[in-house]
């Protein structure tokens, strides 16, 4: 991209279009940002004569392999209970099969990433299941007690272990409103190639971590929707034009312990 | 013990002026010769690779970590699925195996190898890989990943 003119002198602004005088080849961080907030209608073609068109912001999906991750996007979920079939794992199973923990039969202490519960009024005998996993909190507390820093949030909002600079304290499982986090207690081989996993460090949902820098959903959304009764929803929180974020302005959701002012990504309906 | 100091400098010597992985094996038939990798040439040249191999790894694995970024070219991931060696049966061996390709000079050298404590070894099963899945509609209105669904189910 070049401005236009090597003299700068088309500038009609007064130079406000970033192209200063002498700088024709530097680009304006905030007139590139401004110009790619602009081009708003992504098309694309599918085959002669079919177009489709995306309106709204820029998909987060467009983000290149080597481009960061940035502040902009918050990724969450929404899940509505009253689609999650009592009974259902398909989720547990999808997340199993792509990132390749199971059980091998220490339930006490096996790695478990998403778990379904089951909950049940004692007092009226109503009942509803739900998956939990890690909330992928704004705040969360096992990133506030990690002592190494292995704990922590990506920019996107997503809460990962980073196991080079885990040392097993698990400290951070304990810290945990949603027991979500798991310890692997036993060496292991043959992992996923992208879901790297070791003895002596501690393990939580990553959020597909892997599928969605590819623009991928995560597994267990994917199996929810394609082989359930579809009650996950994946999706950017911060992006308004956002499936998920329309929703969770147009209905009432819960997220759990919310008293605990953890912030969670993930927002539950129907609960 | 002087002399063997002396012997051991001289191997490591050796092995970093070995000018190439197939090296001919007339020359030194004590050093490794790790095998060749696919394609034409790796990453980089051979000797860069050789005394820059970790450094790279551990700079991508930061970006990877904390930044999302997932480029190709040091990605751990990349070099598995290049330099993976095929055993007896035709599939490729896991770092169990002294013919794995990081084993090969590693043992040689003595230097112990953390990263397959957590990464996989070797490349996926191919069957999982490349087997045909069910399309699955995606929830979302990036185009480009609808397309990339509406292509999926014209095959």
């Amino acid at each position: 991209m070049s401005c236009g003119s090597k003299s700068g002198a088309s500038c009609g602004s007064g130079g406000a279009c970033g192209c200063a005088t002498g700088r024709g080849d530097v680009i304006d961080d905030a007139r590139r940002a401004f110009l790619r907030g602009a081009t708003a209608t992504a098309v694309t073609t599918l085959a002669a004569g079919v177009t489709l068109y995306s309106f709204g912001a820029e998909p987060a999906a467009a983000r290149g392999p080597d481009e960061k991750v940035t502040s902009k996007v918050r990724w969450g979920l929404l899940i509505d209970a009253s689609k999650c079939g009592d009974g259902c794992s398909a989720c547990v199973t999808a997340c199993q099969t792509e990132n390749g923990w199971r059980d091998t039969g220490h339930p006490e202490t096996d790695a478990q990433w998403i778990r379904k519960l089951t909950v049940n009024n004692p007092k009226n005998g109503a009942t509803f299941s739900l998956p939990m996993m890690c909330q992928h909190c704004a705040d969360p507390p096992c990133v506030d007690v990690c002592p190494t820093g292995a704990s922590f949030k990506r920019a996107d909002g997503i809460v990962l272990v980073d196991k080079h600079t885990c040392i097993g304290c698990r400290y951070c499982m304990m810290a945990c409103p949603y027991k979500a986090r798991s310890f692997i207690h036993e060496p292991l081989e043959d992992q996923k190639p992208h879901a790297p996993r070791g003895k002596g460090t501690v393990e939580s949902c990553t959020m597909c971590v892997h599928r969605v820098d590819e623009g991928r959903i995560p597994a267990c959304v994917e199996a929810c929707n394609d082989t359930a009764g579809g009650a996950m929803l994946f999706g950017d929180l911060n992006d308004p034009l956002s499936e998920i974020a329309k929703r969770v302005a147009a209905f009432r959701t819960t997220r759990i312990r919310a008293d605990l002012g953890c912030n969670p990504g993930v927002y539950y309906r129907n609960i | 013990m002087r002399s063997v100091a002396t012997l051991t400098t001289l191997l490591t010597a050796a092995i970093l002026v070995l000018p190439s992985a197939t090296a001919p094996a007339g020359d030194a038939p004590w050093l490794p010769k790790p095998a060749r990798g696919q394609g034409e040439k790796c990453v980089a040249d051979t000797d860069w690779m050789r005394r820059n191999h970790m450094t790279m790894l551990m700079h991508q694995r930061d970006d990877t970590v904390y930044d999302g970024i997932r480029t190709k070219r040091f990605s751990l991931k990349g070099c598995i699925e290049c330099h993976a060696v095929k055993a007896a049966d035709g599939k490729p061996v896991t770092v169990a195996s002294p013919t794995h390709f990081c084993r090969t000079c590693h043992d040689y050298a003595a230097v112990r190898v953390d990263c397959f404590e957590c990464h996989a070894s070797r490349p996926e099963a191919t069957a999982t890989t490349t087997g045909k899945a069910t399309p699955v509609r995606p929830s979302t209105t990036d185009a480009a990943v609808l397309a990339q669904y509406l292509r999926s189910l014209e095959r």
